[in-house]
């Protein structure tokens, strides 16, 4: 496999152009992130709905490439269902791989696993974790008691 | 005469390089240009056989090191019209323009005064001045552009109609549309209202490509950058009328940049070296100097015929090709090689990591003009940007990456 198919596999390719849980809203939600990555300009929106402490509803929207795109839909299908500690688990589990450990929860990653390549694209990196970053972040709104926040990458902002 | 692509090319190792078996395609010279190797040459016999401080020492090797610095000087100034008086090395364009900003700007605006700049501006001719706006309370006023994306001078004009602006900060040539700015007539417009208005001009795009006379041009401050014009990182310079540097006060105050110290004060040495506090970039200089004579020796006027040739090439190919949608102006009349584009269902970081595993290099982002990007209702665009080392070879490899692109993401 070249370099660029090992980028993008064809399971990245899907989610891109077939997005799970890609929606402009969500029906009851309980939190909502706006996250952005000054380097590529890409803007990501998300929201959750937690219900008895469960992650109920996910919905992720805006613009951006194929990897922070397709990472953020290959997300939404691995988390939705789970205990929001449990989410958090997988987050952390998600940002490892993207910094070379080897997850091990991979089949709980589902979906997440084919951006295992993506650690060796530095540049890359961020974009994979956008949306990750963004549910975290989304998870620890809602903790705080908030709404809404507002969040920039800059270099190593995870 | 016309440029000898094949053979220039040989100057320049980068260029030889094979990135994953291919040759390596450079089109983002707007970012950095190459370095030949005469410029390597010119910093290495600095290191080699002459290295000392300058305006210091009275041995023979710190008088070959003050010559090297302040050749480059002499040699930028000739090269763009300017007096060697008004030439003031920085860091980079940016440092120029920063050096504008705080040392006039900030000293002579307040409540009641305005700014003019445009949507087009890179964020180096831009967010020092907002900044400087936002802690004293002046106005900035902001000169949009016409559908082909070049500066609206009718709307520039009633900007400024109410005299209040004294100070104007705008490019000569755009790093993301390519325009090239009637400088002579922004400057006008900002005269004819405010005799008195300062008028500055970003240059960094231009003067790698253009043949630039500063004095013809009718400019207070023009701020330039060696790096993009086959010099070494690391140095730039704010080019001024040596007048109004008598006026500003240094913002990096220390070594070299003074006359007289005592234990409670300093007075300043003359222009341009208040402005250059501390041992200056002394290799760079040297190096500077080499890229000028290297430009002088192709012609700034030979550079700019052929990129209007080969930019005529590239505009009709890639305004021909699926999906591509060019924004900036679409004949080469009054515009530069950096071509702006958006390519139909593939988000412009894919397009590049799909042109890189082709040995291509282009610039994918916002291009530091994030207001501009909000202008034109995009996050990013891919960039092109061409010079004397590109030539009709490198079409071919960039259209296959796009066509590849398309078949990858937006089938």
């Amino acid at each position: 496999m070249s370099e660029l198919e090992d980028l993008y596999q064809e399971i990245i390719l899907d989610h891109y152009r077939k997005p799970r849980n890609r929606a402009p809203g969500l029906s009851g939600e309980d939190a909502h992130v706006h996250h952005s990555n000054p380097l590529c300009g890409d803007e990501m929106d998300l929201r959750v709905r937690i219900r008895d402490g469960v992650l109920d509803g996910i919905a992720f929207d805006g613009e951006g490439c194929s990897i922070s795109q397709a990472s953020a839909s290959a997300m939404s299908v691995a988390v939705l269902g789970r205990p929001v500690d449990d989410v958090l688990g997988l987050v952390e589990e998600f940002r490892l791989m993207m910094h070379g450990e080897t997850p091990s929860r991979s089949d709980d990653l589902g979906d997440g696993m084919v951006f295992e390549g993506v650690a060796r694209f530095p540049v890359r990196v961020k974009c994979a974790l956008l949306g990750w970053m963004a549910l975290r972040d989304a998870i620890d709104t809602f903790r705080r008691g908030h709404e809404a926040n507002d969040v920039t990458h800059e270099d190593h902002h995870e | 005469m016309a440029i000898d692509v094949p053979t220039l090319r040989k100057e320049f190792p980068t260029l030889q390089r094979e990135v994953g078996g291919r040759r390596l395609v450079y089109l983002d010279s707007a970012a950095s240009s190459q370095t030949p190797e005469i410029v390597l040459e010119a910093m290495d016999r600095y290191y080699r056989t002459y290295r000392s401080n300058v305006h210091r020492g009275v041995y023979r090797l710190a008088e070959e090191a003050t010559d090297a610095y302040e050749g480059a000087r002499s040699a930028l100034a000739r090269l763009v019209g300017a007096d060697p008086r008004g030439v003031v090395f920085t860091k980079n364009a940016t440092e120029a323009c920063n050096l504008i900003a705080y040392g006039w700007v900030r000293r002579n605006l307040g409540p009641g005064d305005a700014l003019l700049c445009t949507v087009m501006e890179h964020h180096a001719n831009m967010v020092p001045f907002v900044h400087a706006a936002n802690e004293l309370g002046f106005e900035v006023r902001h000169v949009t552009l016409t559908p082909e994306g070049r500066l609206d001078l009718e709307q520039a004009a009633a900007l400024v109609a109410d005299g209040r602006v004294r100070f104007a900060a705008f490019t000569h040539v755009s790093n993301t549309l390519g325009t090239i700015n009637d400088v002579p007539a922004l400057a006008a417009i900002v005269r004819g209202a405010n005799a008195d208005a300062i008028v500055h001009v970003d240059g960094t795009q231009a003067v790698p490509h253009l043949p630039v006379d500063i004095a013809a041009l009718g400019v207070d401050s023009y701020a330039l950058t060696g790096h993009k014009m086959f010099g070494p990182t690391g140095i730039g310079a704010l080019v001024a009328d040596p007048a109004l540097l008598e006026r500003m006060e240094p913002f990096l105050t220390g070594g070299d940049m003074i006359r007289d110290v005592t234990l409670t004060g300093a007075t300043w040495n003359d222009v341009p070296h208040r402005f250059e506090a501390g041992t200056p970039m002394i290799a760079e200089a040297a190096g500077l100097s080499a890229a000028i004579a290297f430009l002088e020796g192709i012609g700034t006027d030979a550079v700019r015929a052929h990129e209007v040739e080969l930019g005529t090439t590239f505009l009709s190919a890639l305004s021909a090709a699926e999906g591509v949608d060019i924004h900036g102006p679409m004949t080469m009349e009054d515009r530069g090689g950096a071509i702006s584009f958006t390519l139909d269902g593939v988000h412009p970081h894919d397009v590049g990591a799909v042109l890189d595993d082709r040995g291509v290099c282009v610039r994918v982002g916002h291009h530091c003009c994030k207001p501009l990007m909000r202008e034109l209702g995009v996050n990013a665009t891919v960039r092109v940007s061409l010079h004397v080392y590109n030539d009709e070879d490198d079409l071919e490899p960039l259209l296959d990456g796009l066509s590849a692109a398309r078949q990858m993401f937006a089938s």
